[in-house]
C-alpha cells in the first residue's frame, strides 16, 4: 500500500457530504494477494482499533449475558415461521399464498442472517448449547457453512473492511452497481452459496478459504458442507416423490425471495465508508430503523457499537448506543436517508474508486486518529 | 525456580471479574471467581492479540473481548472456535490480602 499524503476534503454540493479521494493502487480483493501482503507490512491487519473509552462498571453490566430476551425473541421466531409455512401449504395454488411467502421468505431468508450472527458470537444467549443449536439452523437457512463462516466472521471483526484481509466486504471498490442490484434478490448469493457448499462437500476448500480456516477445523468444514447437500438432496428428492414444489418453497429457495431485507438492512454497514483504516466510526454506519426491522435484524443497525463491542449482545445495544453516541457520528435517521447519501458515493467510485465518504464527528467526539485516516484527493480535481 | 509475584490486592478484583497485571514485560490476567478463588493466566488471548483483562467472566469462563472466544480460566482450556489453542496458567496464593502468582 502506498504512503497516504495529508487530506485534503471537499464538500459534497449535494449533500454537503465531506468525502475524501486518494490515488491508490487498484485493489486486490483476493485474500492470498497483493493487498494481503501490503496489509500485513503496513500494520493493517491485525492492528489496534479505536475504541470509545467505557467505564468497565458499565461495560460489564452492558455485557451481562441472559437466555430471556433471546428465548422469547426465538419463540416467536419459529411460530411466526411454522403459521407462514402452514400458510404456504394451506394457501398454495391460490393468490392468497403470496403474503405468506412474503412473511416466511423474510423469516427464513433475512432473519436468520441476524441469527446465524448473534449466535456465532456466542452473545445472544447466555447458554452455550442454545447459541450453538440457533446458530447452525440458521446457517443451513443461509447455505452459510458454519465452520467456514465461523472463522470468515471472525477476520470480518479482525480486520473489518480491510482489503485483502477481510472475507466478508459486500461491495467492492468500484462498485459492481448491476451486482448489488441482483444482491436484494439473492440470486447471485444462490449461485456462489449452493456450488460452495458442493465444492467443499467434495473436499475442495479454496485457498481463500484456507487463509482464514485453521488447518484443525478444515475437516469439520467439509463435514459441514456435506451435512448441508444431503439435506438439500433430501429436499429436492421429496419434492420429486410428491411432484410438488412446497418442499422447495419452504426449504432453499427462500434464500431467493426472502433475501431482500437482509440485504437492505445489511449492505448498510459498512458501503460507501472508509476502507483501510482502523477506526470503526469510519468504516461501519449506524441507522435507525423501525421495529420490525429492528426484530428481523436483532438490532444489527446499532452497527459501529457492534463492531467495537461485539460482546454486547443485541438486546443491550440501544443502551450501548446512548452511552457512547457522544463520541460517534451522527446515526442515519433512516434506511432510505441511508441510501440517498450512499447513492452518489456509489456513482462516483464508478470513476474513483478511492472515493468515499467521511461521516462527521460531533463536537463531543475524540478526533480521528491521522495515520491511515488522512488521504490524498488530487485524483477528484482533475 | 520460578518466582512469587506480588499481582495486586484481594480487593482490587471484584468478584466474578478479571484485571490485567503486567511485569517484566509480559501481561497476565489475574480472575476473582464467583466462589472468591483467584486465579492467574496469559494475559493475551491465543487466538489473537486482545487483552482478556477486557473480556467477560461468566463461572468459569472468560470470554475474550475481540472474537468472543471462551476459555476455562482455572484450567486454560480452550472452549471452541474460534480459540482453539489453550491458555497459560499460574499458580496463584494469597498472602495477607495481597493476591501473588509465580510466574
Amino acid at each position: 500500500m502506498q504512503a497516504l499524503r495529508p487530506a485534503d476534503r471537499i464538500a459534497s454540493a449535494a449533500q454537503g457530504l465531506e468525502v475524501n479521494v486518494t490515488t491508490a493502487k487498484k485493489r486486490d480483493y483476493s485474500l492470498v494477494g497483493e493487498s494481503t501482503r501490503a496489509a500485513i507490512e503496513t500494520g493493517l491487519a491485525s492492528a489496534e482499533w479505536y475504541h470509545t473509552d467505557v467505564p468497565r462498571k458499565a461495560m460489564k453490566e452492558l455485557m451481562q449475558r441472559s437466555d430471556g430476551p433471546a428465548i422469547r425473541d426465538t419463540v416467536i421466531w419459529i411460530v411466526a415461521i411454522l403459521a407462514s409455512a402452514a400458510g404456504n401449504v394451506w394457501f398454495w395454488g391460490t393468490w392468497w399464498v403470496v403474503p405468506f411467502l412474503l412473511v416466511y421468505g423474510v423469516l427464513y431468508g433475512s432473519s436468520s442472517d441476524s441469527r446465524w450472527h448473534e449466535c456465532g458470537h456466542g452473545t445472544a444467549f447466555r447458554t452455550r448449547w442454545m447459541n450453538d443449536v440457533v446458530y447452525h439452523i440458521a446457517s443451513f437457512m443461509l447455505m452459510r457453512n458454519p465452520v467456514q463462516w465461523r472463522w470468515s466472521h471472525a477476520r470480518h471483526h479482525t480486520d473489518t473492511i480491510i482489503v485483502g484481509r477481510d472475507a466478508e466486504i459486500a461491495v467492492m471498490r468500484p462498485p459492481d452497481l448491476l451486482k448489488a442490484g441482483l444482491a436484494f434478490t439473492g440470486i447471485l448469493d444462490f449461485r456462489y452459496s449452493l456450488p460452495t457448499l458442493a465444492r467443499q462437500a467434495f473436499g475442495t476448500l479454496s485457498d481463500d478459504e484456507k487463509s482464514y480456516i485453521p488447518e484443525m477445523e478444515l475437516h469439520k468444514a467439509v463435514v459441514a458442507a456435506r451435512w448441508h447437500v444431503a439435506i438439500y438432496v433430501a429436499t429436492i428428492a421429496l419434492a420429486i416423490a410428491l411432484r410438488s414444489w412446497i418442499p422447495l418453497v419452504l426449504i432453499g429457495l427462500p434464500r431467493l425471495y426472502g433475501t431482500w431485507h437482509m440485504v437492505t438492512t445489511g449492505l448498510l454497514q459498512h458501503i460507501g465508508l472508509a476502507d483501510n483504516v482502523i477506526d470503526h466510526r469510519l468504516n461501519t454506519r449506524t441507522v435507525y430503523m423501525n421495529p420490525i426491522s429492528r426484530f428481523i435484524y436483532w438490532n444489527m443497525n446499532y452497527h459501529v457499537e457492534h463492531h467495537m463491542f461485539p460482546m454486547v449482545p443485541y438486546h443491550a445495544l440501544p443502551r450501548l448506543h446512548e452511552l457512547i453516541k457522544h463520541d460517534l457520528p451522527e446515526p442515519n435517521p433512516s434506511m432510505w436517508h441511508a441510501y440517498r447519501e450512499v447513492w452518489p458515493v456509489l456513482l462516483r467510485q464508478l470513476k474513483y474508486e478511492d472515493y468515499y465518504l467521511k461521516r462527521e464527528l460531533p463536537p463531543t467526539a475524540r478526533p480521528y486518529r491521522g495515520e491511515f485516516h488522512e488521504v490524498d484527493m488530487s485524483a477528484a480535481a482533475e | 525456580m520460578a518466582d512469587w509475584v506480588e499481582a495486586c490486592a484481594v480487593g482490587d478484583v471484584e468478584e466474578e471479574d478479571v484485571i490485567r497485571f503486567d511485569h517484566d514485560g509480559r501481561t497476565f490476567a489475574i480472575y476473582r471467581s464467583p466462589d472468591d478463588e483467584f486465579f492467574a493466566t496469559d494475559g493475551f488471548c491465543t487466538h489473537e492479540k486482545a487483552h482478556l483483562a477486557d473480556g467477560l467472566v461468566m463461572d468459569d469462563i472468560i470470554e475474550c473481548p475481540k472474537h468472543n472466544g471462551r476459555f476455562n480460566y482455572k484450567t486454560g482450556q480452550a472452549k471452541g472456535a474460534p480459540v482453539c489453542v489453550n491458555l497459560k496458567t499460574y499458580p496463584v496464593k494469597v498472602e495477607a490480602g495481597r493476591v501473588m502468582i509465580q510466574i
